[in-house]
């Protein structure tokens, strides 16, 4: 059992199938690496029969809801949350990348308004395989390569 | 319905609101030509925000606002503005908007609009926000194919020259989306049509010709829509030297061209018509350069409430 190299967690939420690498982005794009918040375990390059390789982010005494994971849909479409009461799993869910994307994501195009002046970027899903995005601000479309660069 | 609404792009806008704004610019440049002036914005002011140089979208808008019977204040550059300062543009329309009922805004960045109309509470119209949308010069390009052909439906259009920088080109595009049409897409090789615009198009179900070549197809064409390089959106002056004369359009072009075709060009034009072609029944580009006046003032009229 690979997920017992990191302790289990009594309450909590563990985010499993994260493509490796992405684990540390996660924990940014959910704002868990705050010195107030709640404790966060991050596994890294774990052994996985679905992904090769797979990071695993733990948050204990929190439980995401689906609209604030879908946020890491972007950096980790494979992902799967288990919601943990007393050690077990009581659901499960697996990310949906959302109709708009706010916040997470800077628009590729440097002509772009939402590069130089205080807002907050926002995009448009227009396809979700391939993954495509439409800037709010400038219109540009932005494909999977142009996304993952600009998050 | 129209009252306090935002132009910002043609994306924005239904089949039926371009109708509607076609059918209000006729109405009101048919009550022009019996009075010189109209009232129906008496009282009120348009701000006029051009961050880039313009003649005619600027002057067109100030023209249309004075014969609603409006009044206008604004800058032409960004010089003379506390731009100049290092004033965000969230804080300039902040200002503006104290002072005015309507902003008509042209800026360099793309999307500058659409954050200006976010930021104010009046409407805010886009004059063209970088190399992305022009919808005002959409809709008065619109009108004046309406006026020529009396329809839209079945006209077989060439866009020609920079269709890559050239806003007006994208946003016409995506309206003409909207008739049944077909499209020649005439470009050098480092011109063409952004890639994402063209699967949209297609996506519509606009029947899309691309080619480089204007001779082989002049003959086809009911409508050939002539575009400039636009210098200012090469980043490297050499690359601009390569295409730059890539086509001229001139009479013994012409002679090969169906009897009825008309030639459209958003204006300022370099070298790309010659100018004996402007004598000749197929060139109705000044034509095009009046349309403006009337379908800026359907937009204004509308936006303000004060036209229904």
């Amino acid at each position: 059992m690979n997920e017992l190299k990191v302790s289990a967690i009594k309450e909590g939420t563990v985010i499993d199938h994260i493509q490796a690498g992405k684990g540390l982005k996660v924990i940014e794009i959910l704002k868990l690496n705050r010195t107030n918040g709640k404790t966060v375990l991050l596994a890294m390059n774990v052994q996985s029969k679905k992904l090769g390789r797979k990071d695993i982010v733990k948050v204990e005494g929190k439980f995401l809801s689906e609209e604030e994971v879908n946020k890491i849909a972007l950096v980790a479409p494979k992902a799967t949350v288990n919601i943990i009461k007393d050690f077990k799993v009581v659901e499960k869910f697996s990310v949906e990348i959302p109709s708009e994307i706010g916040g997470i994501l800077k628009c590729a195009n440097p002509n772009c308004i939402s590069n130089s002046e205080y807002t907050t970027s926002k995009f448009y899903v227009i396809s979700k395989e391939p993954l495509k995005v439409r800037c709010h601000y400038c219109e540009r479309t932005m494909d999977e390569g142009d996304i993952l660069s600009n998050l | 319905m129209w009252k306090g609404r935002d132009v910002i792009s043609i994306r924005d806008f239904s089949k039926k609101d371009i109708e509607h704004v076609l059918k209000t610019a006729e109405k009101l440049e048919n009550e022009l030509k019996e009075r010189e002036a109209l009232d129906y914005a008496k009282g009120k002011i348009l701000a006029t925000l051009f961050f880039e140089p313009s003649t005619r979208t600027r002057l067109s808008f100030e023209s249309a606002m004075h014969r609603l019977g409006g009044n206008v204040i604004g800058f032409a550059e960004a010089s003379t503005s506390s731009v100049k300062k290092g004033e965000s543009l969230r804080d300039t329309i902040k200002t503006v908007e104290q002072y005015s009922d309507v902003i008509v805004i042209r800026h360099p960045k793309e999307g500058a609009a659409r954050l200006a109309a976010e930021v104010a509470e009046i409407p805010v119209i886009n004059a063209g926000d970088g190399s992305n949308q022009h919808p005002t010069q959409t809709l008065l390009d619109l009108y004046t194919i309406k006026k020529e052909f009396g329809k839209i439906d079945g006209l077989k259009i060439g866009l020609l020259g920079d269709l890559k920088y050239g806003r007006t080109v994208h946003s016409l595009s995506e309206a003409l989306a909207f008739y049944d049409i077909e499209l020649y897409l005439i470009s050098p090789e480092l011109l063409k049509m952004p890639r994402h615009i063209i699967e949209e198009l297609r996506e519509k179900g606009v029947k899309i010709y691309e080619t480089s070549d204007l001779e082989k197809v002049i003959g086809e064409l009911d409508l050939l829509y002539v575009t400039r390089i636009q210098k200012e959106r090469f980043p490297d002056e050499q690359e601009y030297l390569k295409v730059k004369g890539s086509y001229v359009i001139d009479c013994a072009l012409l002679a090969r061209a169906k009897e009825g075709l008309k030639i459209m060009h958003p204006l300022p034009r370099v070298d790309e018509i010659h100018p004996e072609v402007d004598k000749s029944k197929h060139a109705i580009y000044f034509r095009q350069v009046f349309s403006g006046v009337p379908v800026r003032m359907a937009l204004l009229g509308l936006t303000l409430g004060v036209v229904e």
